[in-house]
């Protein structure tokens, strides 16, 4: 489905603030993978979803999505295949827009966009009612008020709405529940894995939180200094506890697990 | 003071008004929508009124040089948004490289002159500030409200089309818009271009209702735009909140622009200190939003540590 093969990339080459922040990721995902992806701070997980998404070009290696190579095409080509939701959950929205007006810009993900045809219509109106509906958050009742004045857990689980409602060939989830309060953030969640599972969705999602790193999905990968160190399958990861991944990690990159933000249980 | 040589003077101002209030359109659409300060407008409009006053002087349609002026000031913005999407320029700095050399491009338009005279006389006009006393379809006030009209409902229709939402997208939010699949380089150039191209018909109008087209006929017109779009807000932005509300708001702040800058003449300011008083009238309500905000943080900032004690 998803064929990473060695792609770097180094940020601002030849200055002082270089950075390399891929050195050589090659990854392999399978129809209907839902992979949680852990990492200390700068170890390149945000920085792999970004390559994915095409938000810079990569210096070496190509990008296959379904056997097409999807390396050089700029951005907003690749969002046809993609479906995104971002740490920030002002990212992901348009906030001086309705919510229906953002559903229907979403709806339009990969298509040619007409300067005659209506940018919603009212059989659409009436869908995404019904879609906001498995929400739970009484979102189909608001769907003329402004994105701006939702809460930031309605905005993110109305991203991940956006994100699926033309199904995505692969889900790129990029720490969509760290900036939530917990309650709020195990709902977004839950409201992931059910959307995954409905659509059967291919998903990469990276978190801080190692429980949840384990408890969905049915891939772990861990990173550190760029690569991909440690990769669990399926029969491996339910039996994994917490402290079976931060040994697998420190017996790997040979350093202590370091992530600021990292909930361990 | 002469009150009633203020009230005689009403009826011009007002029609100059709605005319500048066309170009406060395409102002808005570029600051408000696009999120973009297109300074390019300053040389366009000039465009716009040169282009009109050559064509019509040489004997062309009035609404023929009107439609020449539209594309010609799409062209405009085409430039600045090449400069800006293209080359990489800021937004800001690629509008002034524009109105630049638009400086000399409306010289070349208008055969190196400074300024064309457009004579009523001697050709058909569409506006002109002879008429603002006559009540028929050939008064400037009748006529630029029927177009305002037309243009708001042209706009409002576009707006809610497909690529209309995908431009409003690129300005709200461009990470989410290409996330979504806007080439958001292209909405930002072809929102110059509807921009551009909207504030060269003002000045197309502006020409024939002053009888000429000037090099220096727009100087400082994006400030004019801005005043407009800005009092619009304030004094009538809670009662309209629709898309076409916003853009008659737009529209009025023009006209109230206008009024009060009659009234401050007839109280006896300079005619030559307007442009001081215009761009410090922008700057304070551009400061509002800003100031408010601070007052805002503080106050929430004064209640947290009254709440932690």
């Amino acid at each position: 489905m998803l064929d990473i093969n060695h792609i770097k990339k180094t940020f601002n080459p030849g200055t002082i603030t270089e950075k390399r922040a891929l050195t050589d990721v090659d990854l392999h995902l399978a129809e209907g993978d839902f992979v949680t992806i852990i990492g200390g701070n700068g170890a390149g997980k945000s920085t792999m979803l970004n390559a994915i998404a095409g938000v810079f070009p990569v210096d070496s290696g190509n990008i296959i999505i379904d056997g097409q190579d999807i390396t050089r095409l700029p951005e907003y080509k690749r969002a046809a295949f993609l479906g995104r939701v971002f740490q920030d959950p002002m990212t992901g929205t348009a906030a001086t827009m309705t919510i229906e007006d953002n559903l229907a810009l979403a709806y339009r993900r990969g298509q040619h966009r007409s300067p005659w045809k209506r940018g919603i219509t009212s059989n659409e109106k009436e869908m995404f009612r019904e879609q906001l509906k498995r929400l739970g958050l009484g979102l189909e009742e608001r769907m003329n008020a402004r994105v701006g004045l939702l809460s930031g857990g309605q905005r993110q689980a109305l991203t991940l709405l956006m994100a699926t409602l033309q199904k995505p060939k692969l889900l790129l989830l990029d720490e969509h529940t760290a900036a939530l309060d917990p309650k709020t953030a195990s709902k977004v969640l839950h409201l992931t894995r059910e959307l995954i599972r409905d659509s059967h969705l291919t998903a990469m999602m990276v978190t801080h939180n190692m429980k949840d790193a384990l408890q969905y999905g049915n891939r772990i990968i861990m990173m550190h200094e760029g690569r991909i160190i440690v990769d669990v399958d399926r029969e491996t990861k339910v039996s994994l506890r917490v402290e079976d991944l931060l040994n697998m990690f420190e017996h790997t990159s040979g350093s202590a697990l370091d992530n600021d933000r990292m909930l361990l249980g | 003071m002469d009150i009633a040589k203020l009230f005689n003077a009403f009826p011009g101002a007002i029609s100059q008004g709605i005319i500048w209030g066309i170009m406060a359109i395409g102002v808005y659409i570029t600051f408000r929508i696009l999120d973009v300060s297109d300074l390019t407008v300053d040389g366009s409009m000039a465009t716009g009124g040169a282009v009109a006053a050559m064509l019509i002087t040489a004997g062309y349609n009035a609404w023929f040089a009107l439609l020449v002026a539209f594309l010609v000031g799409m062209l405009c913005g085409l430039v600045t948004g090449i400069f800006h999407t293209t080359m990489g320029i800021p937004a800001i700095l690629a509008g002034i490289l524009t109105q630049l050399a638009l400086y000399s491009i409306n010289l070349r338009i208008m055969d190196g002159k400074a300024n064309t005279a457009v004579n009523v006389n001697k050709f058909h006009v569409l506006v002109t500030s002879r008429n603002v006393r006559v009540l028929s379809f050939s008064n400037p006030i009748v006529f630029s409200v029927l177009v305002t009209a037309v243009l708001i409902l042209i706009l409002c229709f576009f707006f809610r089309t497909e690529y209309g939402c995908a431009l409003r997208a690129t300005g709200a939010n461009g990470a989410m818009a290409r996330a979504q699949g806007i080439n958001t380089n292209i909405a930002k150039v072809f929102g110059l271009m509807l921009a551009n191209g909207i504030v060269a018909f003002a000045g197309a109008l502006l020409a024939q209702y002053q009888g000429f087209a000037d090099v220096q006929m727009a100087r400082g017109a994006i400030v004019i735009g801005l005043a407009a779009v800005i009092i619009g807000e304030v004094v009538f932005g809670k009662l309209l909140h629709t898309f076409s509300g916003k853009l008659i708001c737009v529209s009025l702040g023009a006209v109230i622009y206008y009024l009060v800058m009659q009234i401050v003449l007839w109280l006896g300011l300079n005619t030559n200190d307007l442009k001081m008083l215009t761009a410090l009238v922008v700057a304070v309500f551009l400061a509002v939003p800003h100031w408010k905000s601070k007052a805002f943080s503080r106050m929430a900032a004064q209640k947290g540590v009254l709440e932690d004690a």
